[in-house]
C-alpha cells in the first residue's frame, strides 16, 4: 500500500492554472523524484503534500497520506501531522535555520511541540539525532557558526526528529559543493533505509535524480508528462520533452579551434589575506589566507575555466582580477598594464575586461531601460559614443546576444531569466572587450536554457576571438566551454592542464575527488517512436 | 559576549570625551560674553575683569576644559550665573520629574505598541490590521501637545480624575505617578504608534523568511512560529527605535512639561537659554548626551542579547 497517494491534483492560485491532473505515488522506503525546470509546479506540488500552500489556493483531487486525506483535513490537525508524520528540508540551509536560536534547540522544538516530554529530555533526543545526521559540532551552536552542509544537516535533523514516514526534501543540495552535496545525498539514503521513510525529492539536477532516486517524475508547465522506474525511464524515455530535459543537461558546445598566441592576463603570485576578528580581547587578530601565490596566464583569444569548492577563493580572485581589490603581493596585469593603480581599478585596463555575474535577477537595476542599462560600460572608453553610434552599438550589441534592437526600450522585468543573462553578456561585449570573465553565469539557468547560452558563447567565440575565464562550481559545463582548466583549493591553484586530459586523467587527490563526487548522467536511450 | 561589551564600552568612552570637547567649544565660540551680560552694558571695565576671574574666564581654554570636566566627574557641575545655586541642584530637581517621566512614557508606549503591531502583523490585511494602522496613522500625525489638551479637558477639568498641572514632589509617590499620568500619556501616544508601525513591518518582514517556513514543516501553527520565531528576530529595529525614543522623551517633552507646569529638564534649559546662563545649557546638553550614550550603549547590549551573530563582531 502506498505512504503517499497524490490523485488528480489540480491547483490554481487566483486565475492561475499551476497544477493539472498530478498523479504521483511514493512507497515506504522508496525514492520518488520529481524533476523539470523552473516553473514545472514541482516545489508547489510538494507544499501541498505539506498543506503550506500560499494563501488563496484552490485545489481538486486528493493527497492521501495514508489514511489521511491532506485536502480535506483541518489546520489544526495539519499541524500536528507536520513534523510527526511528515518531514520537509528546503533548498536554502543559509536561511532555512532562525538565527537567534540554537541549533540543539531549533531540533528539539520538534519534538517538543509534538510530544509531552520534558525540555531536557527533548534536548538529549536532539542531540542524539543531530549526531544520527553526522554532526559533529556541539548542539549549543547558532547557525552562523555552521557552513552550509552542516546547516542542511540541522535542517534533516529537524525533519526527521521524530522519524516521520515521509520526507519531502526540495532541491536539498542545490546550493551545496560537489563533495557536500555527495555526502548529504548518501545521508538521505541511508535515513531512507534505515527509518523505512519514504521519500520525495524535488530536483532538477537529473545527474542527481539518477542517482538517487526508484522512481522519476517529470513535469512541465504544472502536468506530468512521464513517470517511470528509474532504470526503465533512463532506457525509454518517450517524451519528448524528458528527451530534450536529458540533452540538454549533457549539451556539448563545439568551440572553435585555440591557437596559441600572445599572452593577455597574466597573474603573478597573487596574495590577500582577510583579518579575521579577535578571537579573546587583547589576542592578536587571526588571519584568512583567502589567496596564495597565484600564478597563470591568459592569452588572447583563450578559453581557460576555474573550478573550486565555495570559500576557496574564486571569488576574491575574480575581485582581484577586476581591480575591485588591492591584492598585498603579486601582480595582475592585462595587456603589459596593471588593473590596480593608486588604490582604484584601472581605468585603461577595464576597457579590455567585462564581467558577467551568477544572478540575472539582482545585478540589474529594475528601474533602467535596457538601453541604459547595457550603454553602462561605455562610460569606461575614452569616446564615449552618443546620440546614434550609442543607438547603433546598443543594437550590435543586443543582436549578438540573440535579441533585437526593440527590446533595447523594454524594462528588465519583461525579460525571462535566460533573456537575462543574455543581456548581462550584451552589457560586457558592448565595448568588445578583450577578456570576459563569467562567474558563475549559467548556474542559475535551467538546463534548457544554459544550453542556449553555452551555444550562444560557442558562437561569439567562432565570430571573433574571445577570450574569457570560465568560473564555475560545476565541472560539466567548464569541460565543455573552456580549452583550459584550473583547479583551485583554499587559495592555490593545484592542478592546470588542458581541459580534456586534466577531466580524464586528474592528478591531484583533490581534483579526483571533486570529479568523482559529481553526479554524472548515465547512459540513457530513447523510446523507438521519439527518435 | 564580554568582548562584544568591552567594545561597546571603549567606543561609548571615546563618544563622551569627543561630545564634551564638541559642547566646550561650541559653547565658547558662540558670541557674547557672559560677565558682560549679567552685568549688563554699563558695567565698569574692571568690575568686569573682577567678574570674569571669579567666573574663571581669564583662564585658557585648555585649562578650563579640563577643569569643567574634572568638576563633571566629581559631580560639581558649577554655579548657575543667573540663579546663584549650584547647577547640580538646579539639575537633580529636575531630572526627578523628566527621568520618571520619560521612563513612564515609554513603557506606556511599548505596552501600546508591542501588542498592537504583532496583532496588527498577526491579522495582516484583516480588520484589526486595518484599524490599528488607521489609529496609528492619526497617532503619527497628530502632535503630542494636542493629546495633552484634549486629555486635560476630559480627564482633569470634566472627569476630575486628575489635577491639570504641577507636581506635588515625590513625598507621596503614589500622588507622584498621578500626577505623570496625563504627561505620560500624551507624550507616549505618538510615540506608540511610531513603534507599533515599526514592529508591524519587522515583524512582517520576518515571517516572510524561509526559517518560518522551515518552523511551519516543523508543525508549528501560524501563531507559534510567529511568536517563537519571529517576534525575537523583528526585534532589533524596534530597540533601535525604542533608543532614539527614549532620548527623545527625556529632552523633548519641553512643550508637555510647559502644558502641564512640571518643572523638568526641558524648561531649565529653555529658562537658561534665554538667561545665556551657559553653565548651566553646558551642564544639562552634557547630561543628554550622557544620558543618550548611555541608552545607546544599552541598545547595543540589548542587540547582543538577543542576536547572537551580533556577539562575535567587536
Amino acid at each position: 500500500m502506498s505512504l503517499l497517494n497524490v490523485k488528480n491534483l489540480s491547483l490554481s492560485i487566483g486565475s492561475f492554472q499551476i497544477l493539472h491532473d498530478v498523479s504521483i505515488d511514493v512507497l515506504p522506503g522508496e525514492i520518488v523524484a520529481i524533476t523539470g525546470e523552473s516553473g514545472s509546479g514541482k516545489s508547489l506540488t510538494a507544499l501541498a503534500v505539506m498543506g503550506l500552500l500560499p494563501y488563496g489556493s484552490v485545489m481538486k483531487g486528493s493527497i492521501w497520506l495514508e489514511e489521511k486525506n491532506i485536502l480535506t483535513t483541518s489546520e489544526h490537525d495539519l499541524c500536528s501531522m507536520r513534523g510527526r508524520a511528515m518531514g520537509m528540508v528546503f533548498q536554502e540551509p543559509m536561511t532555512a535555520l532562525n538565527p537567534v536560536k540554537t541549533i540543539g534547540n531549533q531540533v528539539a522544538e520538534t519534538i517538543i511541540i509534538h510530544e509531552r516530554v520534558t525540555k531536557f529530555e527533548a534536548n538529549k533526543r536532539a542531540a542524539d539525532m543531530l549526531q544520527r545526521v553526522g554532526l559533529t559540532v556541539d548542539p549549543s551552536r547558532y547557525p552562523h557558526e555552521l557552513s552550509g552542509g552542516q546547516r542542511q544537516r540541522v535542517v534533516i535533523a529537524m525533519a526527521i526528529a521524530l522519524r516521520p514516514k515521509l520526507l519531502i526534501a526540495d532541491e536539498p543540495t542545490t546550493a551545496l559543493d560537489v563533495t557536500t552535496q555527495a555526502r548529504i545525498l548518501e545521508l538521505l539514503k541511508d535515513l531512507v533505509a534505515d527509518f523505512d521513510m519514504g521519500l520525495l525529492i524535488i530536483t532538477h539536477d537529473l545527474a542527481v535524480v539518477a542517482e538517487i532516486a526508484d522512481k522519476i517524475v517529470v513535469m512541465q508547465n504544472g502536468c506530468i508528462v512521464e513517470a517511470a522506474k528509474t532504470q526503465e525511464l533512463l532506457h525509454n524515455i518517450r517524451h519528448p520533452y524528458t528527451k530534450a530535459l536529458f540533452n540538454a543537461s549533457t549539451h556539448r558546445v563545439i568551440l572553435p579551434k585555440y591557437i596559441p598566441s600572445s599572452p593577455l592576463l597574466s597573474v603573478e603570485s597573487v596574495a590577500r589575506t582577510y583579518n579575521l576578528p579577535r578571537k579573546s580581547v587583547f589576542g592578536s587578530r587571526p588571519k584568512f589566507q583567502a589567496l596564495d601565490g597565484v600564478s597563470f596566464h591568459i592569452s588572447q583569444g583563450e578559453r581557460v575555466g576555474l573550478v573550486g569548492e565555495s570559500g576557496c577563493g574564486k571569488s576574491t580572485l575574480t575581485r582581484a582580477i577586476l581591480g575591485l581589490e588591492e591584492v598585498q603581493r603579486g601582480q595582475i596585469m592585462l595587456d603589459g598594464q596593471s588593473v590596480f593603480s593608486q588604490k582604484k581599478p584601472n581605468l585603461e585596463v577595464r576597457r579590455k575586461m567585462q564581467v558577467v555575474f551568477q544572478d540575472p535577477y539582482g545585478s540589474f537595476n529594475p528601474r533602467h531601460r535596457v538601453d541604459r542599462l547595457i550603454a553602462e560600460p561605455l562610460h569606461v572608453l575614452e569616446n564615449t559614443p552618443i546620440g546614434k553610434d550609442r543607438d547603433l552599438a546598443i543594437s550590435k550589441a543586443l543582436e549578438d546576444v540573440g535579441l533585437s534592437a526593440v527590446d533595447s526600450k523594454k524594462y528588465i522585468h519583461e525579460f525571462s531569466g535566460g533573456q537575462r543573462q543574455r543581456i548581462a553578456i550584451a552589457r560586457a561585449l558592448i565595448i568588445e572587450p578583450e577578456l570576459i570573465i563569467f562567474d558563475e553565469a549559467v548556474s542559475a539557468l535551467d538546463v534548457s536554457v544554459r544550453a542556449q547560452v553555452l551555444d550562444l558563447i560557442a558562437d561569439l567565440c567562432r565570430k571573433r576571438p574571445l577570450a574569457y575565464l570560465f568560473i564555475s562550481h560545476d565541472l560539466s559545463v567548464v569541460r565543455t566551454v573552456t580549452d583550459r582548466v584550473m583547479v583551485m583549493q583554499l587559495g592555490q591553484i593545484i592542478e592546470q592542464g588542458q581541459t580534456e586530459q586534466v577531466f580524464s586523467n586528474p592528478q591531484h587527490t583533490y581534483t579526483q575527488s571533486l570529479i568523482a563526487a559529481a553526479p554524472t548522467l548515465p547512459e540513457v536511450t530513447y523510446a523507438i517512436e521519439t527518435v | 559576549m564580554i568582548r562584544y561589551t568591552l567594545g561597546r564600552l571603549l567606543s561609548l568612552i571615546i563618544s563622551l570625551v569627543i561630545a564634551s570637547l564638541v559642547i566646550f567649544s561650541v559653547i565658547e565660540v558662540i558670541p557674547g560674553d557672559p560677565a558682560s551680560f549679567m552685568l549688563g552694558i554699563n558695567a565698569r571695565e574692571d568690575t568686569l575683569a573682577a567678574l570674569r576671574s571669579e567666573m574663571g574666564l581669564d583662564q585658557p581654554l585648555v585649562v578650563r576644559y579640563f577643569d569643567w570636566v574634572i568638576g563633571l566627574l566629581q559631580g560639581d557641575f558649577g554655579n548657575s550665573w543667573t540663579y546663584k545655586t549650584p547647577v547640580s541642584e538646579l539639575i537633580s530637581d529636575r531630572i526627578w520629574v523628566s527621568l520618571p517621566l520619560a521612563i513612564y512614557a515609554l513603557i506606556l508606549s511599548t505596552l501600546i505598541a508591542f501588542p498592537a503591531g504583532i496583532l496588527a502583523a498577526s491579522r495582516r490585511g484583516g480588520a484589526s490590521d486595518v484599524t490599528i494602522m488607521g489609529a496609528t496613522q492619526m497617532g503619527v500625525a497628530i502632535p503630542n501637545f494636542w493629546f495633552a489638551m484634549i486629555m486635560v479637558l476630559i480627564f482633569a477639568i470634566h472627569l476630575r480624575w486628575f489635577s491639570a498641572g504641577g507636581f506635588p514632589g515625590w513625598s507621596n509617590p503614589l500622588q507622584g505617578i498621578k500626577s505623570l499620568t496625563l504627561p505620560a500619556i500624551s507624550l507616549a501616544l505618538p510615540q506608540a504608534a511610531i513603534l507599533a508601525r515599526i514592529m508591524r513591518s519587522s515583524l512582517l518582514d520576518m515571517l516572510s523568511e524561509d526559517f518560518i517556513r522551515t518552523a511551519r514543516a516543523k508543525g508549528l501553527t501560524r501563531g507559534q512560529a510567529l511568536w517563537r520565531h519571529a517576534v525575537r528576530n523583528a526585534l532589533i529595529p524596534v530597540l533601535t527605535i525604542i533608543g532614539l525614543q527614549f532620548s527623545f522623551l527625556l529632552a523633548g517633552g519641553i512643550i508637555i512639561e510647559q502644558i502641564f507646569f512640571l518643572p523638568g529638564l526641558g524648561r531649565l534649559i529653555f529658562q537658561a537659554i534665554s538667561a545665556r546662563d551657559l553653565i548651566v545649557v553646558e551642564s544639562v546638553v552634557m547630561l543628554l548626551v550622557f544620558t543618550v550614550i548611555i541608552v545607546n550603549f544599552a541598545v547595543d547590549i540589548a542587540y547582543a542579547a538577543v542576536d547572537p551573530r551580533l556577539r562575535i563582531k567587536a
